[in-house]
C-alpha cells in the first residue's frame, strides 16, 4: 500500500495515531519519515539560525541555515522569509542547498596532489602544498618574467602564469585574488564574467 | 542591472530577449509575473519556445545571432513613427550633438577601418565642439549631421522586409513587438529589458546590449522605476568578481589596467581622467586620480609614496592593443608559453569554447592549482578521455575549499546589492575558505622573495598582506574594510557647497568615495564599494531593514547597493529638467526646494534647468548625457548587424561585411571554421536548465538535481527530426568542424524552422551543464567540444549562442 504524507495525515486524524495504524499491518516507513520531519521542526525551533545568500544565479536569494547548537552542524537550509527578493521561496537548486554541505559525500576534504606522470591523487597536508606551490610560482615567474617589452618600455609582466576564477567566491576573496595576481605581475587573468 | 530585481514589478512592458528567465532565474521571474498581474505586457523573443515563453503574452522566435537586426528595425520604427520621448531625447541624450564631418558609414564599415589589423582608427568618430570646447548642438534635430539624423539614416536600412528576411521573424510579429514596446515612449509608462547570456554570447554581444540601450534612451526608459537595462547575470557573485576585477583589462572599481606606453603615473592619469568644458556636465570621472591613488595605497600603503608614484611602476603593464582574456590564455597555453595555471571555483575544461583545444592546452602545463569544493574535469584533465596520465608531466594540486555557508563575507547580486553572509558551520576536513588559501599561498611566495629577491620583487615584498587574524585564519572584516577605504592620516574634508569642514582621524574608515584623496591620505581597495561601512565601522552590507517608503520596492535599508546605496542608476533622468517626476505615480526621486527626495540621487546638484548650478543626469559620461552615438565601442558608434563567425549564410544581407569586422580571429591549427557549409547545415545554440548551474560542476554532484536532469541532450524540432529520421530519446551525434558530442535526441515542437533569405533554416539547442567526470556512467561530454574560439569584439565573451552543426543518427 502506497501512502503519501498528506494521505497519512488524513488517516492518522481518522484513526487516532501511528500506533493504531501499525496494528493494521501498514508500512511504517512514511510514519517514521514524518516523525523525523516533526522532530526536525522541533530542532529548527531551538537551532541557531544563520543567514546566507544563494551561490547559484545572481538574484541573491536569502537562505537560513539551521545549526544544531550541540554539534555545530547544519541540519536544514531553507529560504529566508524575511528576504525582500525571494520572500522565502527558492528554485530547485536553492531548495537543494543542503546538498552542498558536508553531508554531500563528494565534497573535497583533503589537500590532493598528483605528481608528474602520476596516475592517482595522493593526500597531502597544507604545509606541503603551500611551500611547493610557492616554489613553483616563484620559479615559473622569475624564469619567464618580462621586465621590458620590445620597445624598451618597463612592463613588469609575468606572462607564464595564468589565472581563472571565480565569480563563485565572496567579494573579499575576489579582491585578494586580484591583489595576488597583480602583485605577481600576472596579465592572463580572467573568470566567468567572460563566459 | 541599472535597476534591480524587485523593480521589475514596476514595468508596463517587459521585453525578455536573450534570456530564459523562468528557468534560469526563477525568482527574478516572480517579479516579472508581479508586473504581469498588474497588467504589464510581457514579450519573449527567443529562438526556442521555453517555460518563459509559456508565461508571456507573446513569444516571437528569431534566428540566433540576429538581435541587432531585430532591434535596429525597432529603432527605425520608433524614429519613423515618431514614437520617441522628445523631451527626454532632447534634454538627456546626445541626439542634438553634431557628428564630425569626416565620419562616415559605407557598406557595413565605418570610417577608419584597417582590414589587415581588423581594427578601426577612431579619429573620425568625434562630436564637434564650439570655440569654448563645448559640444555643438542642434536642438531642432534637423541638421543632417546631427546624431539624431545620422542615426535615423543608419537605421532606415533596417526595413521590415529586410529585418524579417534576416531574422526569420514574420513582419506581423515584428510590428506587434515594435508597437507594444514603443508604447512606453511616453512620460507615464515604463519599459524594461531583461537579458542574460543569450545576448552576451555573440561576436556582437556588447552591441546587442547597446542597441537596446539606444532604444531605452529614445523611449525615456533609462533611470526610471520599471525601466533600465537589466542583465540577469548567471553567477552568484559575478557582479562582485567583476567589480573587484578578476579580469585582465581593469583594476578594482573599473579603473583601467595601464598599458605599456603610459610609463608614468602622470601620463596614465592624464589619459584616464576625462575633461569637460561644459559647466553643466558633472563629469564625475574627473575624480579618477583620487580613486586610483587610493587604490595603489590599498596595495602598498606606506611603501607607496609620492616619490615612487605610489608604486605605479610595480603594476604590470599590458602591451598596447593586446588582450589577455580566457580565449587568449588558452591559446597561449596551447602554444606552450603559459606554464602555470590557477583554476579557482571554476571548470574551464568544460566551460571554455573549443574544449578539445583547451584540454590539449592543459596538457602543456608544468603545474596546475585548483581550489574548489568538488572535483571537476579541469583538475582531472590528466586522466580525461584520450589522455594517458603516464605521459603527462603536469604537477597538480587540488585544494579543498569551504562552501559558501561555511564562511563569512559579502556577495553582490545583479542589482548591485552587496549582501552580507554569515558562517553557519565549520568546513569539513582540511577545507579552508578560498580567501584563506590565497592569503597563505601569497604569504609563502612573499617569504621566498624576501629571502631570495627576484625581478620586480618590490611589488610582492611591499604588498600589504596582513589579512590573517590572531588565530591564523582569514580576517574577512579586515579585507572588507580595506576595500571600503581608510584614512591613513588625520584629514580635514571641506565641502565648499555646504560650507562644512569635517575632521577624520587616522585609522577611521572612509564613509564614502567622495572623501577619497589623490595625495595618498586615503587607501581604498575599490572606490565603488567605498561607503559600505560608516566612518564609525558599521557594516551597511549586513543591514536587514525592510522599510519600503516609496512602495516601489527600493528597500533602501536592505544590504548596501553600490554606488552610494543608489538603487536605480541615472535616477535624475526620471524627472524633467525642473526635477519634477515624469511619472508622479512611480516617483523615485523629486527635487523639493533645495534638495532631492527619494532614492539616493546621481549627485546632489540641482536639476539641469538651473543653468548655474544644475547638472545633466548621466554624470559618469564625459558630456553628462546618454550616448546615442557611442564611439567607445570598437566596431562602430552605431550598432550594425553582422552574421556570426559561423552561420548559415554566405553573405550578410545588409552589407558586404559578413561578420563583425573588429572581432579577433584565432588562428591555431585547432581553430577551424565552417561557415555556410553543407556539412554543418544547422544553427546551434546553448543554454542551461533550472536544475543545473553552469558546467554542472556543483550540481552534477548532487543526487537530487542530477536525477532530474541526468545527461546531455540536443533539442531538435519535430520537422527536422522527421527529415533526419531521428526519434525522441534516441542516442545520436551532434558534430561541428571542431568536435563531436554524442547525446540524447529530445524532439519537440519548441524549435520551428526559420525562413531566412528565402531558405528554410533549422536551429537546434543543447545544454552546457555536462562533462565526462561525473556522473560516472555518463557517456556524454561537454557541449563546448563543438563551439568556436571567437568572441565579442569588445569583451571577448565567446560566441556560444550561434554556430553550425550537423545532427545524425549513430
Amino acid at each position: 500500500m502506497q501512502i503519501t504524507r498528506r494521505g497519512f495525515l488524513t488517516m492518522a486524524g481518522a484513526v487516532g495515531g501511528g500506533v493504531a495504524l501499525s496494528s493494521l499491518g501498514l508500512n511504517l516507513n512514511p510514519t517514521r519519515a514524518y516523525a523525523d520531519e516533526l522532530s526536525k521542526m522541533d530542532r529548527i525551533k531551538i537551532a541557531k539560525q544563520v543567514t546566507t545568500i544563494c551561490c547559484y544565479c545572481s538574484v541573491g536569494c536569502g537562505l537560513v541555515c539551521s545549526v544544531d547548537k550541540a554539534t555545530g552542524k547544519i541540519f536544514n537550509i531553507e529560504g529566508d522569509a524575511d528576504h525582500p527578493i525571494n520572500e522565502g521561496s527558492l528554485c530547485a537548486k536553492g531548495a537543494g542547498f543542503f546538498d552542498l554541505t558536508e553531508a554531500n559525500k563528494h565534497r573535497l576534504t583533503k589537500v590532493l596532489y598528483r605528481k608528474p606522470y602520476g596516475t592517482e591523487w595522493e593526500e597531502k597536508d597544507w604545509d606541503f602544498a603551500l611551500s611547493r606551490i610557492a616554489r613553483l610560482i616563484k620559479d615559473t615567474r622569475d624564469k619567464g618574467f618580462v621586465k621590458r617589452n620590445d620597445k624598451g618600455e618597463v612592463v613588469n609582466r609575468c606572462e607564464s602564469i595564468g589565472h581563472y576564477g571565480s565569480s563563485n567566491i565572496d567579494n573579499e576573496e575576489c579582491w585578494l585574488v586580484t591583489a595576488k595576481c597583480r602583485a605577481l605581475g600576472m596579465v592572463y587573468i580572467d573568470h566567468q564574467a567572460r563566459v | 542591472m541599472t535597476n534591480h530585481y524587485c523593480d521589475l514589478k514596476n514595468a508596463d512592458v517587459i521585453l525578455i530577449m536573450g534570456s530564459n528567465a523562468a528557468e534560469h532565474h526563477p525568482i527574478a521571474f516572480k517579479w516579472i509575473m508581479r508586473a504581469k498581474e498588474k497588467g504589464a505586457t510581457i514579450i519573449h523573443v527567443d529562438p526556442r519556445y521555453t517555460r518563459t515563453s509559456a508565461r508571456c503574452d507573446l513569444h516571437v522566435p528569431l534566428r540566433s545571432g540576429t538581435d541587432i537586426a531585430f532591434l535596429g528595425g525597432m529603432i527605425n520604427f520608433i524614429l519613423e513613427k515618431n514614437k520617441y520621448f522628445k523631451d527626454y531625447v532632447l534634454s538627456y541624450t546626445n541626439a542634438s550633438f553634431i557628428v564630425g564631418e569626416d565620419f562616415n558609414f559605407k557598406d557595413g564599415l565605418f570610417s577608419g577601418y584597417d582590414p589587415k589589423k581588423r581594427k578601426y582608427d577612431k579619429a573620425t568618430w568625434v562630436l564637434e565642439k564650439d570655440g569654448n570646447g563645448i559640444p555643438k548642438r542642434d536642438m531642432t534635430l534637423t541638421n543632417p549631421r546631427s546624431v539624431f539624423q545620422m542615426m535615423k539614416k543608419h537605421y532606415s536600412r533596417y526595413t521590415l522586409d529586410k529585418v524579417s528576411s534576416i531574422t526569420g521573424v514574420s513582419k506581423e510579429n515584428l510590428l506587434k513587438v515594435y508597437e507594444i514596446y514603443a508604447s512606453t515612449g511616453v512620460p507615464d509608462k515604463a519599459g524594461t529589458e531583461c537579458y542574460a547570456l543569450g545576448w552576451t554570447h555573440h561576436t556582437t554581444g556588447s552591441q546587442n546590449i547597446r542597441t537596446m540601450s539606444i532604444i531605452q534612451l529614445l523611449l525615456g526608459n533609462m533611470g526610471i522605476a520599471g525601466g533600465g537595462i537589466n542583465a540577469l547575470r548567471g553567477e552568484p557573485n559575478v557582479q562582485g568578481s567583476t567589480d573587484h576585477a578578476i579580469l585582465y583589462n581593469v583594476l578594482p572599481g573599473y579603473l583601467k589596467m595601464p598599458a605599456a606606453s603610459l610609463d608614468t603615473l602622470e601620463a596614465y592619469l592624464h589619459k584616464c581622467t576625462p575633461e569637460s568644458k561644459d559647466p553643466q556636465s558633472a563629469n564625475y570621472y574627473q575624480n579618477y586620480p583620487k580613486f586610483f591613488v587610493s587604490f595603489l595605497k590599498s596595495y602598498w600603503e606606506e611603501k607607496a609614496t609620492k616619490e615612487n608614484e605610489f608604486g605605479y611602476s610595480w603594476l604590470p603593464k599590458m602591451e598596447d592593443g593586446k588582450h589577455y582574456s580566457t580565449m587568449h590564455l588558452f591559446d597561449r597555453m596551447y602554444a606552450g608559453s603559459i606554464k602555470g595555471f590557477f583554476a579557482i571555483g571554476a571548470d574551464p575544461a568544460v566551460s571554455t569554447p573549443n574544449s578539445n583545444k583547451v584540454r590539449k592546452a592543459l596538457q602543456n602545463l608544468d603545474w596546475l592549482v585548483g581550489e574548489n569544493i568538488f572535483n571537476n574535469e579541469t583538475y582531472e584533465f590528466w586522466r580525461g578521455p584520450g589522455v594517458d596520465p603516464t605521459k603527462n608531466k603536469t604537477e597538480c594540486f587540488l585544494l579543498p575549499a569551504a562552501a559558501t555557508m561555511e564562511k563569512e563575507g559579502s556577495q553582490s547580486n545583479s542589482g548591485r546589492w552587496v549582501q552580507w553572509k554569515y558562517k553557519a558551520a565549520e568546513a569539513p576536513g582540511d577545507a579552508l575558505p578560498v580567501g584563506e588559501i590565497e592569503i597563505k599561498i601569497m604569504a609563502a611566495v612573499k617569504k621566498l622573495y624576501e629571502k631570495e629577491g627576484g625581478p620586480n620583487a618590490e611589488a610582492i615584498v611591499n604588498l600589504k598582506w596582513d589579512y590573517l587574524n590572531k588565530q591564523g585564519h582569514f580576517d574577512v572584516i579586515k579585507v572588507a574594510q580595506r576595500i571600503n577605504g581608510v584614512f591613513l592620516e588625520d584629514t580635514v574634508i571641506e565641502d565648499k557647497a555646504k560650507k562644512t569642514k569635517t575632521e577624520f582621524k587616522k585609522g577611521q574608515l572612509v564613509p564614502g568615495f567622495g572623501n577619497l584623496q589623490a595625495d595618498g591620505k586615503t587607501a581604498a581597495g575599490n572606490w565603488c564599494i567605498s561607503g559600505s561601512y560608516t566612518a564609525e565601522g558599521l557594516n551597511k552590507m549586513a543591514s536587514r531593514g525592510k522599510e519600503d517608503p516609496t512602495g516601489l520596492g527600493l528597500f533602501p535599508n536592505w544590504a548596501y547597493a553600490w554606488p552610494v546605496n543608489r538603487r536605480i542608476m541615472y535616477n535624475r533622468a526620471s524627472c524633467d529638467i525642473n526635477g519634477k517626476p515624469y511619472n508622479p505615480k512611480r516617483n523615485i526621486l523629486e527635487w523639493k526646494g533645495d534638495k532631492w527626495v527619494g532614492d539616493v540621487p546621481d549627485g546632489p546638484w540641482p536639476p539641469q534647468a538651473d543653468k548655474e548650478k544644475g547638472k545633466y543626469p548621466f554624470i559618469m559620461k564625459q558630456d553628462g548625457l546618454g550616448a546615442l552615438f557611442g564611439p567607445g565601442m570598437v566596431e562602430g558608434p552605431f550598432p550594425e548587424h553582422y552574421e556570426p563567425l559561423e552561420g548559415p549564410l554566405a553573405k550578410n544581407p545588409l552589407s558586404s561585411q559578413r561578420m563583425n569586422p573588429a572581432a579577433e580571429i584565432f588562428k591555431s591549427d585547432m581553430d577551424k571554421v565552417a561557415n555556410a557549409s553543407e556539412k554543418f547545415p544547422y544553427v546551434c545554440t546553448t543554454y542551461s536548465c533550472t536544475e543545473h548551474w553552469c558546467t554542472g560542476a556543483l550540481t552534477r554532484w548532487q543526487a537530487w538535481l542530477l536525477e532530474m536532469q541526468p545527461e546531455l541532450y540536443v533539442e531538435i524540432g519535430d520537422k527536422l527530426a522527421k527529415e533526419k529520421g531521428i526519434k525522441n530519446g534516441e542516442r545520436i551525434k551532434v558534430s561541428s568542424i571542431r568536435g563531436e558530442a554524442p547525446c540524447i535526441a529530445m524532439v519537440t515542437k519548441r524549435f520551428k524552422p526559420f525562413m531566412v533569405e528565402g531558405k528554410e533554416i533549422h536551429q537546434v539547442g543543447m545544454p552546457f551543464n555536462y562533462g565526462w567526470l561525473f556522473p560516472k556512467d555518463s557517456t556524454s561530454d561537454s557541449t563546448n567540444m563543438l563551439t568556436p574560439t571567437v568572441g565579442d569584439a569588445n569583451t571577448f565573451c565567446p560566441e556560444y549562442k550561434a554556430f553550425m552543426v550537423n545532427v545524425e543518427k549513430l
